[in-house]
């Protein structure tokens, strides 16, 4: 598991460049309401301080969104910092992001970080 | 005292049994003590009836976690109320507590209102002085700014927010394990903070009683919950010579004590919900019980230290 320690703070800092120049991952927000034209299927739960599926794989392009079930605040934060994290989660608020370039990125609840996910984006 | 001594193979008061069941008996109204490794009990109505204070110590504190305010759902749909019972309960005391200690999670989110909520109610207190250490509900969005900004003002912190101080010859050390935590990992301290400990305590002598408090415990309780700290072996490394260690935590909003060699670790129980003792439910989340049920499984502990004894009495009621 990759974890952010002084090692590889350098290397998340270059990340985060390469994607601030890049857009390799773009966000639709931090915290919205329900989007009923968005893709459904691309919904992670955080329920029972887990993130269900735990790993999910998506097309470039397209919209994820987590949503907290639990009566827990809950965060979404990437783990090499790849992604603009959420801020807490309180029951039944949401989070979105679009998904950029192919990958794996691997995240976690900064508040709870055994929970952790992943989220495998393929060519659109 | 001996109605709950049901397993005394060595003869010396101490039923490991139950003792390994004191997760059971938080919620039926009991005080508890242990104190020099001889585990003791009263139900509160004991203590009621014998109508005597608690006996004159040294240096008597109270330990008072896991407000959470700001929190409504099922489990306690007014943990504002709960806190002021506490506080209630502290003002009643025969013997008022020198100071109290919160160990964390004063609200729910970190929000300022509920941080003001939480300092209006406080304000019926008798006792003032309060040290706190941070829960991670109170540092979510900010890393810990605002909580810092408001509950270290009597105190030299360092770093996050950890410090040390004195009082009547016990040294009570104050740490932050709720920050920069890792993927996939538990309550973190972080190597600034274990270099700082152990620049801390080298000049102080191995007679000294050492309480040391923070959020998330300092021990093992159940990984798989995140309930530990991954680095705690070291600070208590640092804690081995001394004679007394006393480690106070919150965090999973019940009593759980365990006694090695030394040092004693002890969870407290919270003024807000309960919490499902370890693996017996899906999640850790908020524990519904009975409304009549649930003021048993809320409480506060007090701790008590009388020079010359070794262990600190450390003794739990709750609030119904």
């Amino acid at each position: 598991m990759n974890t952010l320690n002084p090692r590889n703070k350098k290397m998340a800092l270059l990340c985060a460049i390469t994607f601030l120049n890049l857009s390799i991952f773009a966000f639709a927000g931090e915290m919205k309401e329900v989007d009923t034209t968005g893709n459904k299927q691309n919904r992670i739960e955080i329920k029972d301080f887990a993130f269900n599926p735990q790993t999910l794989t998506v097309k470039s392009g397209e919209k994820i969104t987590w949503i907290n079930r639990d009566e827990e605040p809950h965060t979404v934060v990437s783990v090499e910092k790849q992604f603009k994290k959420s801020t807490a989660l309180d029951t039944d608020q949401e989070f979105t992001i679009t998904a950029g370039a192919p990958g794996t990125y691997t995240y976690f609840c900064s508040v709870h970080p055994k929970m952790t996910g992943t989220i495998v984006v393929v060519k659109s | 005292m001996s109605d709950y001594i049901s397993h005394d193979h060595e003869h010396d008061g101490i039923d490991r049994r139950g003792f390994l069941q004191c997760m059971a008996w938080a919620g039926t109204g009991l005080l508890w003590t242990i104190s020099g490794g001889v585990l003791v009990s009263r139900t509160l109505a004991q203590i009621a009836k014998a109508g005597a204070p608690l006996p004159a110590t040294d240096l008597s504190f109270l330990q008072i976690s896991d407000s959470h305010i700001g929190f409504n759902k099922d489990a306690n749909k007014d943990v504002t109320a709960t806190f002021q019972i506490a506080l209630d309960r502290i003002n009643a005391m025969p013997t008022p507590p020198a100071f109290l200690i919160h160990t964390g999670d004063i609200t729910q989110l970190s929000k300022p209102e509920e941080f003001d909520t939480f300092d209006q109610v406080f304000k019926s207190c008798r006792t003032k002085d309060v040290f706190y250490v941070p829960g991670e509900h109170d540092v979510l969005n900010d890393g810990g700014k605002l909580y810092r900004e408001r509950y270290l003002k009597s105190v030299e912190a360092k770093g996050s927010g950890w410090y040390s101080f004195n009082k009547n010859g016990v040294h009570f050390i104050g740490l932050v394990n709720v920050l920069d935590l890792q993927a996939g990992g538990l309550g973190q301290l972080g190597d600034e903070q274990l270099e700082w400990l152990e620049d801390d305590v080298k000049g102080l002598g191995a007679d000294t009683p050492i309480v040391v408090f923070a959020h998330i415990p300092l021990w093992t309780v159940y990984p798989d919950w995140g309930w530990g700290t991954s680095d705690s072996e070291r600070a208590l490394g640092y804690l081995k010579r001394f004679g007394s260690v006393t480690v106070l935590n919150g965090h999973i909003h019940q009593v759980l004590q365990k006694v090695e060699g030394n040092v004693t670790f002890h969870t407290a129980m919270s003024t807000a919900f309960p919490q499902p003792a370890p693996g017996t439910a899906p999640s850790p989340g908020p524990m519904k019980v009975p409304a009549e049920k649930l003021r048993s499984m809320l409480g506060l502990t007090s701790v008590q230290y009388k020079q010359g004894k070794t262990a600190l009495a450390v003794v739990d009621s709750n609030l119904s």
